[in-house]
């Protein structure tokens, strides 16, 4: 009850900063938080990376091990990514099996990479049919301070760019980076009464309705999206919010990410 | 699973299955087919086959779901285990969740939730079975069986994939453009255009997603169309069959003048109230009896049977399209009602 009142009063706060082009927290419209990026953060992992934007946290952690592939798919190699929204990270998160939140967070993130064609499944395969290489994308979210969806895309890449398959702990050859061929990067824009705001931060991700992700790869070409939220949006709105993510994503992997 | 086809388009532009890549496949939309459920809709797209119900406003149980302010809105999207080539295991999986919350919220927004305070309404679609497109086709029956259980909305809600085979953009996938295709992205939306659902995988360029967009809209409003036809018809037969007991039982009147017994006897009743209460009675009681015959009767089924040809007809004849928003105010003004009466007692 107390949160739906509080939420009231600063959608009106919001919606009135809109109006005058501005947000919460000074920046444009289409202006990102200040992202951090810091690989190899976990030793064990055979990838990690810890992301920041803004006061979001969180640690993505890439395993790798033999397995057997999909009967449908015998000669590439397996992606699994989970997310979990763990209660230290909000106090709105509750611990047990993740929720449609998570999973959906987790299946867009996942998308990206997948469609992206990012890992180059079929170097992966070891015997066609019997073992290939699974490669296990474990999201942590540590701290949520809005758009996580755009963090653990960030995070997951990262870690992926600097993961090493692990050849030699199980006899398999020589160990070796992961055969990496694109960079899909996420960005994620919300509507606020008719604005179009990018980066969302906690406030106005709670405050707006609706939410849209867009994941472009190097070329610039979209491999995914998701709407998100109960509102809707509009062609035009749809098409400003593809124009700039696609721009943005470019910056992003310019300054951060490279194969 | 069959293979890859080597190609999805032959050099006439036809695809696979006959169609044009502007071309969405066969359509079918019963209305009402549960007796139990407040609304219900069985919906064929192409081989999918779903069937769903809407239950409420109801009490929300578990009780602390439910909104001081609203009615909350839950969807549940079930594949049948099958639905597929290789069976799937039963229960929701990751995307079924996913579906189920992308859907929910492409509706949520169209239902009037205020007017239902701490009560729920409840979507059910099962599909029974899957061959591309299944969110869509569910999210179709979904808002159909909404109308049908009298919820008021703002609008229907439509929906339609597009995606990309041979570098060309086609609407509404199969099952082998699903699988092998270059991409895919399901919408839905609302007849004054705007989006309530958008996915995509794949790989569309800017361009691409442009004229997809645009594509898919076009579909969606052709399925409106369809909704809408299927909606209209079985309403507007509910409505045929009263008004054609009504000149009957009229006729009768004219008709037997022999029996002045009997012609005294309803001139006599028609002045008293309880005339009125039994004529109401008998009217109801004929309608539902022929709603049974109609739902279980199979001649129906070709009237209900809504083709993809006959939306030109509707449209052709420029017709105004009237909002199911007038008719669910409607019917919430007599959900009002009865609400006051209850209370009154």
């Amino acid at each position: 009850m107390n949160k739906e009142i509080v939420s009231i009063i600063q959608k009106d706060q919001l919606y009135n900063l809109m109006l005058k082009g501005e947000r919460a927290d000074g920046r444009a419209f289409d202006e990102t938080r200040e992202i951090k990026i810091e690989t190899g953060v976990i030793e064990k992992a055979e990838g990690s990376a810890s992301v920041e934007i803004g006061d979001t946290k969180i640690i993505a952690g890439v395993k790798i091990s033999p397995g057997t592939p999909f009967p449908d798919t015998p000669d590439v190699g397996v992606i699994i990514t989970s997310l979990e929204l763990i209660p230290l990270a909000s106090p709105e998160f509750e611990s047990g099996p993740p929720r449609e939140k998570a999973v959906e967070l987790a299946r867009v993130t996942d998308r990206g990479i997948r469609e992206s064609g990012a890992i180059d499944l079929k170097k992966l395969c070891i015997i066609e049919g019997e073992k290939v290489w699974m490669i296990f994308i474990d999201i942590h979210v540590l701290d949520d301070g809005g758009n996580i969806m755009d963090a653990a895309a960030l995070g997951s890449i990262a870690a992926l760019l600097t993961a090493t398959i692990p050849a030699e702990r199980y006899g398999l050859g020589e160990d070796a980076p992961l055969p990496m061929r694109d960079i899909p990067v996420s960005v994620t824009a919300v509507d606020i009464g008719g604005g179009i705001l990018f980066d969302p931060s906690l406030q106005e991700e709670r405050v707006a309705n609706t939410k849209l992700t867009v994941i472009p790869n190097q070329e610039g070409a979209i491999v995914g999206m998701q709407k998100s939220g109960n509102g809707s949006l509009s062609p035009d709105q749809i098409n400003h919010i593809v124009e700039v993510a696609c721009k943005k994503a470019q910056d992003i992997r310019e300054k951060f990410l490279e194969i | 699973m069959a293979d890859k086809p080597e190609k999805f388009i032959d050099e006439n532009g036809i695809r696979s299955d006959g169609r044009r890549a502007n071309e969405i496949r066969d359509v079918k939309i019963e209305v009402g087919v549960l007796s139990r459920a407040d609304g219900s809709c069985y919906l064929e797209f192409g081989k999918n086959k779903v069937m769903a119900a809407v239950y409420g406003p109801r009490e929300v149980h578990p009780r602390h779901q439910q909104k001081s302010n609203r009615a909350i809105v839950r969807y549940k999207y079930n594949m049948a285990s099958f639905s597929v080539e290789d069976r799937k295991r039963p229960g929701p999986d990751r995307r079924s969740i996913e579906v189920s919350k992308v859907s929910r919220e492409a509706l949520e927004d169209q239902i009037f939730t205020e007017y239902f305070p701490k009560s729920a309404i409840d979507v059910f679609v099962e599909v029974l079975q899957a061959d591309a497109g299944t969110r869509t086709a569910a999210l179709n029956a979904a808002s159909v069986a909404l109308a049908d259980a009298g919820i008021p909305m703002r609008s229907l809600v439509s929906a339609c994939a597009v995606g990309k085979v041979d570098d060309t953009l086609v609407l509404d996938l199969n099952k082998d453009e699903d699988n092998y295709g270059q991409a895919d992205m399901p919408i839905a939306m609302t007849p004054d255009g705007k989006i309530t659902l958008l996915q995509m995988d794949g790989h569309l360029t800017q361009e691409e997603f442009k004229q997809g967009l645009e594509m898919a809209q076009e579909g969606c409003r052709q399925v409106y169309e369809m909704q809408r036809k299927a909606l209209m018809d079985h309403y507007s037969k509910k409505t045929e069959v009263l008004s054609t007991e009504v000149t009957a039982a009229e006729d009768v009147k004219g008709d037997a003048p022999e029996e002045p017994e009997d012609v005294t006897q309803v001139e006599v009743l028609e002045d008293t109230e309880d005339t009125k209460k039994i004529d109401d009675t008998n009217e109801t009681g004929d309608t539902k009896e022929t709603e049974g015959t109609k739902e279980t009767g199979d001649t129906e089924e070709t009237e209900d049977t809504v083709k993809a040809g006959d939306v030109e007809e509707l449209e052709d004849s420029g017709e105004e399209v009237p909002d199911t928003g007038e008719n669910a105010d409607e019917t919430d003004g007599q959900m009002d009602e009865s609400e006051e009466e209850i209370s009154n007692e």
